[in-house]
């Protein structure tokens, strides 16, 4: 299980973060929402140690995250997967070697092993015959998939996502969602997924953490947001006449 | 930042860049990676400037000694020393901080902006180290061979200038070449080159580094890493020519 406790951070004086405590449930696809500049992307960037906090607590199971040091904090991210917003595929290399680069970096595997497994989480995202391309050559769903592959690759305890399905059209985004589900439940991953979009939320969100100005304003399942009262949460979900009209 | 603050940083980033790598078989492959890429990518516009410097060396040294009481194959002295003292290492590092230098910050900068350094970060690798030791090593071995080079191909074009112009003889220019040579000046020139490569490599890595923003931001970094780089090598240029030559 992964925490936050009362983690505040600030930028240039402005409070993004303000006391947050949130618990997430190992096992499931935990969800993080909020409008853009709500503070979920510093949240996720704290939680893998990106951003050092002002003030507050770190954890990962029983071990206390953020006071670790660099060496320290290595042995906990190799456990960790993530999923960037522009996928943060490295450019200079081919869907093979930036899938490879994990196991070349931390492994002692054979090549003969390395490829086997790569072919595996390639073949498990869906990507076929696209070994030697370039990022550049991929679509923006296929960028998604390999960036997924590259994630998973040494069976991560734990997977971030940010903005996984941003810059995708609806059909591919739920593509993206249901794969991001399977390999949690296949995998028994912890996985945090940032997002406002509420396709995703419906779709695959077990817990449901909402952030506005920097405050967890609410917290259930996805079933939960259409009855709950939370006013903050109604005008960020229902943000339109149509949606309003449909609630009522 | 202030300057202060600055050179702090710079000296902190150095340090983190010559950390244990994690996998020096995958170091291995990215300094051979970065010598094609920075080295011998960088052969070809060498081989043109030097070639073209060597002629004009050779041609402004003829038409400025065209007096009687200066034997002719001073022009070709004066083009092998020019060349090997100042032209083939400061001159070449200068043009390779605006080739190569522009190029690792701009390829350093756009990766900080497009969240490929935090996934290194992420998955614990030393991203500094990772990304800036095979540029130092793969600069510092391959840019005194850059060096030699343009020695070799600017004393060339020198040649052919002269006797294509006819300003010097073909044998009092290999005269001239040849006389009161001082092996230790391309000494002198390589250790110029191996620090001059240090600074490109470094400076040009920092100002990528450190980026934040967008595009914008890369083309200023890429900028400033080829400012920063040309100062430092004149200044080292002073300071090692005074402390090697005197």
């Amino acid at each position: 299980m992964i925490r936050i406790i009362d983690a505040t951070k600030s930028f240039y004086g402005n409070k993004v973060l303000d006391k947050v405590s949130i618990s997430f449930d190992a096992g499931k696809t935990n969800l993080i929402i909020g409008r853009s500049g709500s503070g979920k992307t510093v949240l996720l960037k704290s939680l893998v140690g990106l951003l050092e906090l002002d003030s507050g607590e770190i954890w990962y199971d029983k071990t206390r995250f953020d006071i670790l040091d660099f060496k320290k904090k290595k042995t906990i991210r190799k456990e960790i997967g993530m999923l960037f917003q522009g996928s943060a595929l490295f450019d200079s290399m081919t869907v093979e070697e930036n899938v490879m680069f994990k196991l070349d970096m931390f492994t002692g595997m054979s090549q003969a092993e390395k490829k086997k497994r790569v072919d595996y989480c390639l073949e498990r995202v869906d990507i076929r015959e696209a070994n030697q391309l370039f990022p550049s050559e991929l679509s923006g769903g296929m960028r998604k998939r390999v960036a997924i592959a590259r994630a998973i690759v040494l069976n991560p305890s734990f997977l971030f996502c940010d903005e996984p399905n941003s810059g995708l059209d609806p059909e591919t985004a739920i593509l993206i969602d249901k794969l991001i589900k399977d390999i949690t439940d296949e995998y028994k991953m912890t996985t945090i997924v940032n997002t406002h979009d509420m396709n995703s939320v419906m779709e695959i969100g077990e817990k449901v953490m909402f952030i506005s100005n920097g405050i967890k304003q609410w917290e259930g399942t996805n079933r939960d947001i259409l009855r709950s009262d939370c006013k903050a949460l109604n005008d960020f979900v229902f943000a339109s006449e149509l949606t309003r009209q449909l609630k009522h | 930042m202030n300057l202060i603050e600055a050179i702090g940083r710079y000296f902190i980033f150095l340090g983190k860049s010559f950390r244990r790598p994690e996998k020096h078989r995958v170091y291995y492959h990215q300094t051979v990676k970065e010598l094609i890429n920075l080295g011998v990518n960088s052969i070809g516009i060498v081989i043109v400037i030097s070639a073209f410097m060597g002629a004009a060396i050779t041609l402004q040294t003829a038409y400025n000694t065209d007096n009687p009481i200066y034997p002719r194959y001073l022009i070709g002295l004066g083009c092998r020393d020019s060349i090997i003292l100042e032209f083939a290492s400061t001159m070449v590092a200068l043009i390779l901080a605006g080739k190569v230098g522009s190029h690792i910050a701009s390829e350093i900068g756009t990766m900080r902006i497009t969240e490929q350094i935090d996934a290194l970060e992420i998955m614990g690798v030393n991203t500094i180290s990772y990304l800036l030791l095979p540029k130092i090593v793969a600069t510092v071995i391959f840019f005194p061979f850059l060096t030699l080079i343009s020695i070799t191909v600017g004393i060339f074009g020198g040649w052919l200038s002269a006797v294509s112009t006819g300003v010097v003889s073909s044998p009092d220019f290999i005269y001239g070449i040849q006389y009161a040579f001082v092996p230790y000046y391309i000494t002198y020139s390589l250790i110029k080159t191996v620090v001059f490569a240090f600074i490109i490599s470094t400076v040009s890595g920092f100002q990528g580094f450190y980026v934040t923003g967008g595009s914008l931001e890369v083309g200023k970094a890429s900028t400033r890493s080829v400012v920063y780089s040309c100062i430092l090598i004149l200044l080292f240029n002073l300071v090692l020519t005074q402390l090697l030559l005197s």
